[in-house]
């Protein structure tokens, strides 16, 4: 019992530390009084229902949403391809592959944003929309090729054999048995994409401009007019939305497995 | 058989880049034989396999199928069954599906692949595991289904890499049996490899000897059992005791076999353990070993030459280790080596 007490201790701490603000933000979203405080000032729904009117909150939401789902499709699409040729064929570039895949993962964000800032968007002139859905794609093509890579590490590759000298071709082969066994683990990339995408901050703080911004983008711009809770209500939402979808996709996937 | 050249290799050079596995492979099979590969560990047995059925390509040589180059035939061209030797199901289909997949490419569908994938299971014992998936299955079911998923095919050829191997031994004498039934059922000409002697001796019309990826003997059962060409596939159908004949005498691995009488013009001789007649002779020898095999004792003696592996009835008399023996290698009962 002595011996477990530090232990326990930082458990706790750690504990305290992460689930002690989100703990804050849900109480605040249900202040009834003007500005974002902690305590919360008696009780409403008010500061809830508001975040559903405010019409840039609409607008943010809905320019996140396409970039977290197109972005992830189109890293999929990428990243199936490139996970796959890289288990199955000694390719003699696949390490560099890797690592470069892998590089927004470990550069940070800030970099990774102004970089794309100052030597796409201004010197080639890509639009800036369509230079932010670019980047999330990067960003979120890490983490496909390893999840992929992950399912598909664990499936052997005679079975595609078998499927072709039952007169199936290749890429039939690649259809009819290999995606259907790694169905877990692409909706397990799709889910974790979306998550990364969505919540992305610093590389999108870049690329957003007076006409495209993604919602946490929005809500720092925001918070620096308005200072209601209505900015708590809206955070704890988005932070309920991404626990149900995780705890879906344990649920149902055993996400955990592949991340 | 009435083709003598159904399937044929000729020259068949295979390799994974840079390292030959198979070199000049010539074999010529009949219609509806069964023939085993047998081998040992990395002689080319898979390999070859492989190329037959179209999953690697050779690098010289040529394969001909009833009577047409299918060298550069694709795979999935050929009609040519593999029941792979770690089974190869498809995790996420069930049984039926499993069965029914090939029926399916081939435009099947309906009453007519139901009938099809259903006598299929029935064949094999698995009539009412249609619904299971693989996972759900024994190895030896899972084996079974393999099966029945290259035979609903028709193929040309059936090639089974070990599909004993993986089988406990009781599992092992039914799968034989119902390998053989299959086989006579069919018609198909099969070819299976094994590292296990035995299991091609009971099973093959005709067995290869495989070696370093070329062929050391091609023959029946009983040529290969009793007429090995080498000492290495007389040691592979258990003669124990190998000598090589030079200068009109037997050579062990220490020296000279003091045998008197004139040997056969001959590269070898070698004699099976219960061939050596124990007791009485002109050599002799020390027990090193002795161990209790059901109907026989088996003995090790250590004699002057070498070691020497006997075998006697287990009703006589034992001796015991460290008691000199009296013995004979009887030439009536030496296979004549063609070969070292
Ligand atoms: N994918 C590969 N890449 C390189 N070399 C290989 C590969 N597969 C097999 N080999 C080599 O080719 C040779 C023949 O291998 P093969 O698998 O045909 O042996 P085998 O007779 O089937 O053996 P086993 O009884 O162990 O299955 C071996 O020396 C092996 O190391
Ligand atoms: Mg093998």
């Amino acid at each position: 019992m002595s011996t477990r007490f530090p232990l326990t201790l930082v458990l706790w701490l750690v504990i305290v530390f992460l689930i002690g603000p989100f703990l804050i933000i849900v109480a605040a979203s249900f202040s009834a009084g003007e500005t974002l405080a902690f305590p919360p000032q008696g009780f409403s729904l008010r500061w809830i229902f508001k975040v559903f009117t405010v019409e840039s909150f609409r607008e943010s939401f809905v320019t996140s949403m396409i970039l977290a789902v197109g972005g992830t499709l189109v890293a999929l699409v990428l990243g199936i391809p490139a996970a796959y040729a890289m288990s199955r064929y000694r390719l003699p570039f696949s390490e560099t592959v890797r690592t470069v895949v892998s590089a927004p993962v470990i550069v940070p964000g800030i970099i990774v944003g102004l970089a794309l800032l100052r030597y796409f968007v201004v010197p080639v002139g890509i639009p800036i929309t369509l230079a932010l859905f670019l980047a999330h794609t990067a960003l979120v093509l890490p983490y496909a090729v390893r999840v992929v890579s992950a399912s598909l590490a664990n499936l052997r590759s005679d079975i595609e054999e078998a499927a072709v000298l039952l007169g199936s071709s290749r890429l039939g082969a690649f259809f009819r048995v290999v995606l259907p066994n790694i169905r877990g683990g692409i909706l397990s990339a799709f889910i974790l994409g979306f998550v990364t995408s969505f919540n992305q901050v610093p590389v999108s703080l870049f690329l957003s401009g007076p006409g495209i911004r993604t919602l946490p983008i929005d809500m720092l711009g925001y918070m620096e007019i308005v200072f209601d809770p209505s900015i708590a209500a809206l955070s704890a939402l988005l932070a309920f939305l991404s626990m149900g979808i995780v705890l879906m996709a344990e649920r149902f996937l055993g996400f955990s497995r592949y991340v | 058989m009435s083709d003598p050249a159904y399937l044929s290799l000729e020259k068949l050079r295979l390799s994974y880049g840079d390292t030959v596995a198979v070199e000049g492979l010539d074999l010529a099979i009949g219609k509806g034989e069964l023939v085993a590969l047998l081998g040992p560990s990395g002689c080319g047995k898979t390999t070859t396999m492989r190329a037959i059925a179209g999953l690697l390509s050779p690098i010289g040589g040529t394969i001909r199928l009833d009577g047409a180059d299918i060298t550069r035939v694709a795979a999935n061209k050929r009609q040519i069954g593999l029941v792979f030797q770690s089974y190869a199901l498809f995790p996420h289909l069930t049984v039926f599906d499993n069965v029914a997949f090939g029926l399916k490419l081939k435009g099947i569908t309906g009453n007519a692949l139901r009938e099809k994938v259903e006598a299929g299971l029935k064949s094999v014992g698995l009539a009412n595991y249609a619904a299971r998936k693989p996972p759900e299955l024994s190895g030896g079911q899972q084996q079974r289904v393999a099966l029945a998923r290259s035979m609903v095919m028709e193929p040309k050829v059936l090639l089974l890499d070990e599909p004993l191997s993986n089988l406990d031994a009781r599992l092992r004498l039914d799968m034989r049996t119902e390998l053989q039934r299959v086989q006579a059922e069919t018609g198909v000409t099969m070819i299976f490899v094994t590292h296990d002697q035995a299991e091609a001796l009971a099973l093959a019309d005709r067995i290869v000897v495989m070696r370093d990826g070329r062929i050391e003997q091609i023959g029946t059962p009983e040529d290969i059992y009793n007429r090995p060409v080498s000492r290495f596939v007389a040691d592979f159908v258990g003669f124990e005791n190998v000598y090589a004949v030079r200068d009109g005498a037997l050579h062990a691995e220490k020296g000279r076999v003091p045998f008197t009488g004139t040997l056969p013009p001959v590269a070898g001789l070698a004699f099976r353990p219960r061939h050596v007649e124990l007791g009485a002779g002109p050599l002799s020898g020390i027990v090193r070993g002795v161990s209790f095999a059901g109907g026989t004792r088996e003995y090790v003696l250590e004699a002057a030459f070498g070691m020497v592996k006997a075998e006697a009835d287990a009703a006589l008399p034992a001796w015991s280790l460290g008691e000199a023996i009296a013995f004979d290698l009887p030439l009536a009962h030496a296979a004549p080596l063609e070969r070292d």
